[in-house]
């Protein structure tokens, strides 16, 4: 997928003054929060399940190589064939390559954000596939050709209106305006789809090392029509995704509904070991997954392997006050909130990506909610620092840290320079006490006043007190 | 491709700072079976069952034996108005069945509207029921069809999903192709988070408890 995140501050402008955007996501954040937070708190063992998730994360990443051979030999043994793809470009001429050794004509999807990681659609469409997302939000931006602004409810960034006229658009009317009515249409829509399908492609919450299972955790039953009715079932899943045992399974069940959507489950958690038996009489006849790295195992062993705990939850874009305020799109890229603004630098690079890791306020709520207790706000620090020593910030900004700097190191000078400004604010606030523009921080006093300081400096309120 | 493979389990052993696993190491990892947390809860297992799936518009019917199960689905038919045929599991299929009442075996096919299956189990810690694919059991059944009935017997309600993998790895061909664990009707809430039933999958899922 193409990587926009350079005009992360223009489109954080556009989206700020995007009145439909604003309502959509205002009402669904709120959702989200809520519930969690509600169903956190009737659950006493959740804290508790957090650390187990940690831990259970972090002892997997310490053997994840055994895991995977592990995970490999279990799917092989069950019939199923594992690819490996070191990037991008590797696992889609893997997907294409099956595609066309079984005469594809029409590709279901079920939600993967891999898919979205490896630009799969276009890919897919290039070669003169039909390409049908089949999750409702997927479906809904496939329509609106546009990316996922979030990464478990794609179209969260859609009104009801956008959804309706998109649909009257692409399936000829009449418009539809109750959410019933729309859900019923796609229902009728992807329902032939579905049984047309020669490949089914789905995303893995969790691969299963002990039994060779994929596993998908879903609300829709969509991704169950995907891969039972194509004759083909890809799966698409990173190589961190992997978990020993069944037991570890029931561990992240335990917590990962509740962290996405406030929901004590999803409606459907389903185990896939290879294709259909001598004796079934349905399911796919082929069951292929594809272990994405794509700069995965690059992370290991330093400094940012912690986000390599993530299960895509979206706990921590729900929690995020600037992706609240500007939702996914002007992230730029795939991953959007704050474990977007950590992993898109990583995989596409620290200069295009400039502004991500310094779109965050540090209010720590993220890592407050992360389920895997991955340290997020450090994460964005440290980014930063790179940033810096890669001389990669802007040049006014190195400008003005290396004067502020020349200063700091020249006690005298520093406290006068900090006296006379005390003095000239004090002065520009007038009989308010309120800046209203300020050159150089025009960003800040455009939308608000700036409040001026009281005429002293700490230093001298504190000198003058009587000890 | 085989060398994809070689560079990352490569590249993986380099980042952790080691080679393959001894024998000794590996076999302890495959041996590990871990004790996670499980959510206490002290209600009996029918009703916590019975309150988690309800509370996610699941409906139960309890009845008093398994000759009860086609006048249930008589009546869940009538009440929805639905045609007198049905996609019905192979181990239902001896059932006492009314005589103008069209079943068979499964898939299920694109304009099948009821289905009435059995389960390998259900779990009560968040209310959900475990189905296995098999010759017995096509998939197509739990997603095909808008009414999705299942037969479920008292005893088979376990406490923890450590339970239900217990009778997993007890089946006699191993895992099964596909193992899906339901908890409730399909929806969706992907158009302005408004929750709505029958996303893609049943409209309705119908438990008929058999004590």
């Amino acid at each position: 997928m193409k990587v926009s995140s350079p005009q992360f501050k223009e489109k954080s402008v556009i989206a700020l003054a995007d009145p439909r955007l604003r309502q959509a996501l205002g009402q669904s954040r709120k959702g989200f929060v809520n519930k969690r937070a509600e169903l956190v708190g009737e659950l006493p063992e959740f804290e508790q399940l957090r650390d187990e998730a940690r831990d259970l994360k972090n002892h997997v990443l310490d053997n994840l190589d055994h895991y995977l051979e592990r995970y490999e030999a279990a799917v092989t043994a069950a019939g199923g064939h594992v690819h490996w793809a070191r990037d991008a470009e590797e696992a889609r001429s893997i997907i294409l390559n099956i595609c066309q050794r079984v005469n594809a004509k029409t590709i279901t999807k079920g939600k993967s954000m891999v898919s979205e990681e490896i630009g799969l659609n276009e890919a897919l469409e290039a070669k003169g596939y039909t390409v049908v997302e089949t999750d409702l939000g997927e479906y809904i931006i496939q329509l609106a050709h546009e990316p996922p602004s979030h990464i478990i409810a794609p179209a969260i960034h859609k009104t009801k209106e956008q959804v309706s006229e998109l649909f009257e658009t692409a399936h000829g009317g009449p418009r539809k305006s109750t959410v019933a009515d729309l859900v019923t249409e796609a229902r009728l829509v992807l329902r032939d789809k579905y049984f047309q399908a020669d490949v089914g492609i789905t995303g893995g919450n969790f691969l299963v090392a002990e039994t060779g299972s994929s596993i998908i955790v879903t609300n829709e039953g969509n991704g169950d029509l995907t891969q039972t009715l194509a004759k083909v079932h890809i799966v698409t899943s990173g190589i961190e995704r992997i978990v020993p045992t069944l037991e570890d399974v029931a561990l992240f069940l335990r917590i990962l509904a509740r962290s996405a959507t406030g929901q004590e489950t999803e409606t459907y958690t389903t185990l896939s070991t290879g294709p259909r038996r001598p004796d079934d009489v349905d399911g796919p006849e082929e069951y292929h997954v594809v272990l994405v790295d794509n700069g995965r195992s690059k992370m290991l062993g330093g400094k940012f392997q912690d986000m390599l705990r993530c299960i895509r939850c979206g706990a921590c874009m729900n929690h995020c006050p600037v992706y609240g305020a500007i939702g996914g799109h002007a992230y730029g890229w795939v991953y959007p909130g704050p474990m977007g603004a950590v992993l898109t630098p990583l995989f596409v690079g620290l200069d295009a990506t400039y502004d991500l890791p310094n779109a965050c306020t540090l209010n720590g709520r993220c890592e407050s909610v992360c389920p895997v207790r991955i340290p997020l706000p450090e994460l964005l620090r440290e980014l930063r620092h790179m940033q810096y020593q890669q001389g990669i910030r802007p040049p006014g900004e190195q400008r003005a840290l290396g004067a502020w700097r020349f200063v700091a190191e020249r006690p005298r000078l520093y406290q006068f320079a900090n006296r006379l400004a005390a003095r000239v604010l004090k002065g520009l606030g007038g009989r308010t006490g309120r800046i209203g523009s300020l050159p150089f921080a025009s960003a800040w006093t455009d939308s608000r006043d700036m409040p001026a300081p009281e005429g002293k400096t700490f230093l001298e309120l504190w000198q003058a007190k009587p000890r | 491709m085989p060398e994809a493979r070689k560079a990352i389990l490569g590249q993986i052993r380099s980042a952790i700072g080691r080679d393959a696993l001894a024998d000794a190491a590996a076999a302890a990892l495959d041996a590990r079976r871990p004790t996670h947390t499980r959510i206490a809860f002290e209600d009996a297992l029918v009703e916590r069952f019975i309150a988690r799936f309800t509370s996610r518009s699941g409906t139960v019917e309890r009845v008093a034996s398994l000759l009860d199960v086609p006048a249930a689905v008589e009546a869940y038919r009538q009440q929805h108005g639905l045609p007198a045929r049905a996609a019905i599991a192979r181990p239902l299929a001896g059932l006492p069945w009314p005589a103008d009442f069209a079943h068979h075996p499964g898939p299920a096919g694109k304009d099948e509207v009821l289905s009435v299956t059995a389960c390998l189990a259900a779990i009560a810690e968040m209310g959900s029921l475990m189905l296995a694919s098999g010759p017995d059991s096509p998939t197509t059944l739990n997603f095909v069809p808008d009414h999705h009935l299942i037969v479920l017997h008292e005893t088979q309600i376990v406490r923890h999903f450590e339970d239900a993998w217990a009778i997993l790895r007890a089946c006699p061909g191993g895992m099964p192709r596909a193992t899906n664990i339901v908890s409730g009707p399909s929806r969706t809430g992907d158009i302005e988070l408004t929750i709505q039933l029958g996303a893609h999958g049943p409209r309705s899922v119908h438990v008929i408890l058999v004590r």
